[in-house]
C-alpha cells in the first residue's frame, strides 16, 4: 500500500519552534519516525511522501488539512498516517484535522497521538490509535501504529485493543439481547463496582455552566491570570515548562507593564520569543492598567496567577482552576481575563 | 473559574478547542504563542490592539451568556 506520513516540522528535522511557521510541503520518502514505522512495515507497504507543516502555521490556519490533503492525493497515497504526536497540542491538532479532511474524502487516515492531546476531539470519524505522552517511547507508539496501519491496510477494522482511541463510526448490526436485558446487566455491572461499562461513550469535558456575568467592570476587581508561564527573569520559583504540578502569584501592585527582561516565559510548547520580547503579549497588564487608569476597570487584582498549560493533565489543569477561582473569591476578585497559548 | 462563579474571558488563538471544552467567554487573539499581542503590527498598532482585545473580554464578563460565546474584537454580540 503506497502510505503519506506527515510529521510536524521538529520531527522532519527542519527545526524547533523558530520553524513552527513555515508551510506545508513535501518531503520524498521517509524522514525521521517515518524511517522507523516503515522498517517495521517491512515491505509490504511503502511510504512514499512525507509531508510536513510547522506547527504554528497548521495549528493557526484552517485551510492546512486541505492544502495537505490534496498533497497527499498528488503523491497517490492510498493511506494517509499522521503523528505520533505524543501529547504536543498543535501538532496533535494538525494530525487530528489532517486525518478528519481525509477521512471524510474518502482517503483511508489514521493519526497517532495520546488520548490527552487536546486536538483529539478533531478528528471527527478518521482512527485514533493511542501514543504515549511524551516521545520517550517513540519506538512502542510507532509499534503500536504500525499494527494498526497494517490491519487497516488489510481491510479489518481497528478496535480499542488496537489502541483506537477515537469512537469508530456507529454500524448498526443485530445482537442476541434485546435492550432491555443489555440495560439491566449494564446496571448490575454499575452496582459491581463498574464505573466504565456503557454502550454509549460520550467522553468529553463535562457541561460548563456559565458564571453568571458582572453588571460593569467599572465597578469591580479584575484579575489577570495565564497558563502561559509569564515568571520573573531567571525563573526563581522553578515554574516547569511542561506538566505544570503546581501554580505561582507574582505581585503587579503599582507595575505599570511586564517589562522585557524582568518578566519572561518559560512555556515549553511554543516559541516564546515573540512574548519574552514584549511580556504583555502574554499577560495584557500595560492596556488593563490603562483601562483601570480610564475608569473601564475598577481595579485590577493586585497580583496575577500563573502556571503553564503544556501538556499539563485535564484534572490537574482542572484543580489549577478550582484553587483560582477559591483565591480569587477570597480576594475579593468578581472577573478574570485569562490568557492561553 | 467560571464553574466557581467568576466569569473568566479566555483570550486565545484556539478558538476551536476553547469552544470544544466549553469555555463560556472566549475573545480570539491572533497567534498562539501572543494571545494578547501580534508581532506583525506596529508599536503603536500593537498597544491599540491589545487595548481593544481587553476591552472586548471586559464587555466578555459583563455579558450573560449559555453556551460557549465567542466575543471578536471589532464584533457587537447581540
Amino acid at each position: 500500500m503506497r502510505i503519506v506520513h506527515y510529521v510536524n516540522q521538529f520531527y522532519a528535522g527542519l527545526g524547533g519552534e523558530d520553524s513552527a511557521g513555515i508551510g506545508p510541503r513535501v518531503i520524498d520518502g521517509t524522514v525521521g519516525p517515518g524511517r522507523l514505522l516503515s522498517q517495521i512495515l517491512g515491505d509490504e507497504h511503502q511510504i512514499v511522501a512525507t509531508l510536513v507543516c510547522g506547527d504554528d502555521h497548521a495549528a493557526s490556519n484552517a485551510t492546512v488539512a486541505q492544502e495537505l490533503l490534496d498533497m497527499a492525493r498528488s503523491a497517490d497515497a492510498e493511506l494517509l498516517v499522521a503523528g505520533p504526536a505524543f501529547g504536543s497540542g498543535r501538532y496533535g491538532l494538525a494530525c487530528a484535522r489532517l486525518v478528519a479532511a481525509a477521512h471524510a474524502g474518502g482517503l483511508p487516515a489514521l493519526a497517532s497521538m495520546h488520548p490527552d492531546n487536546p486536538g483529539i476531539s478533531e478528528a471527527g470519524k478518521a482512527p485514533v490509535i493511542a501514543s504515549s505522552a511524551t516521545a520517550r517511547e517513540m519506538r512502542p507508539s510507532v509499534q503500536r501504529l504500525a499494527a494498526a496501519v497494517a490491519k487497516l491496510a488489510a481491510g479489518e477494522a481497528l478496535t480499542a485493543a488496537d489502541g483506537l482511541v477515537t469512537q469508530p463510526a456507529r454500524i448498526g448490526q443485530l445482537v442476541d439481547q434485546r435492550a432491555a436485558a443489555r440495560a439491566v446487566q449494564l446496571v448490575l455491572r454499575r452496582l459491581g463496582g463498574d464505573r466504565d461499562a456503557t454502550e454509549v461513550p460520550v467522553g468529553g469535558f463535562g457541561a460548563v455552566d456559565p458564571a453568571a456575568p458582572i453588571d460593569k467592570a467599572a465597578g469591580v476587581t479584575v484579575a489577570l491570570v495565564t497558563e502561559g508561564a509569564v515568571v520573573p527573569a531567571g525563573n526563581p520559583d522553578r515554574l516547569e515548562s511542561a506538566r505544570a504540578t503546581r501554580w505561582l502569584r507574582y505581585p503587579i501592585d503599582g507595575v505599570g507593564a511586564l517589562d522585557s527582561g524582568v518578566w519572561e516565559s518559560v512555556a515549553g510548547g511554543f516559541a516564546t520569543t515573540a512574548a519574552n520580547a514584549d511580556p504583555n503579549r502574554l499577560v495584557p497588564l500595560d492596556a488593563a492598567r490603562t483601562l483601570e487608569r480610564e475608569g473601564a476597570i475598577g481595579r485590577l487584582h493586585d497580583e496575577f496567577l500563573v502556571t503553564v498549560g503544556n501538556g499539563t493533565p485535564v484534572a490537574t489543569a482542572r484543580r489549577f482552576g478550582v484553587e483560582w477561582a477559591a483565591e480569587l473569591r477570597k480576594a475579593g476578585v468578581q472577573a478574570a481575563i485569562l490568557t492561553a497559548t | 473559574m467560571e464553574r466557581a462563579g467568576i466569569p473568566t474571558a479566555l483570550i486565545t488563538n484556539l478558538v476551536t478547542i476553547a469552544e470544544q471544552v466549553g469555555a463560556p467567554r472566549i475573545v480570539p487573539g491572533r497567534g498562539i504563542p501572543y494571545p494578547s499581542g501580534d508581532p506583525n503590527l506596529s508599536p503603536a498598532a500593537e498597544q491599540a490592539w491589545r487595548r481593544q482585545l481587553v476591552q472586548r473580554a471586559l464587555d466578555a464578563v459583563a455579558t450573560a451568556v449559555e453556551h460557549p460565546t465567542i466575543f471578536e474584537v471589532g464584533v457587537v454580540n447581540a
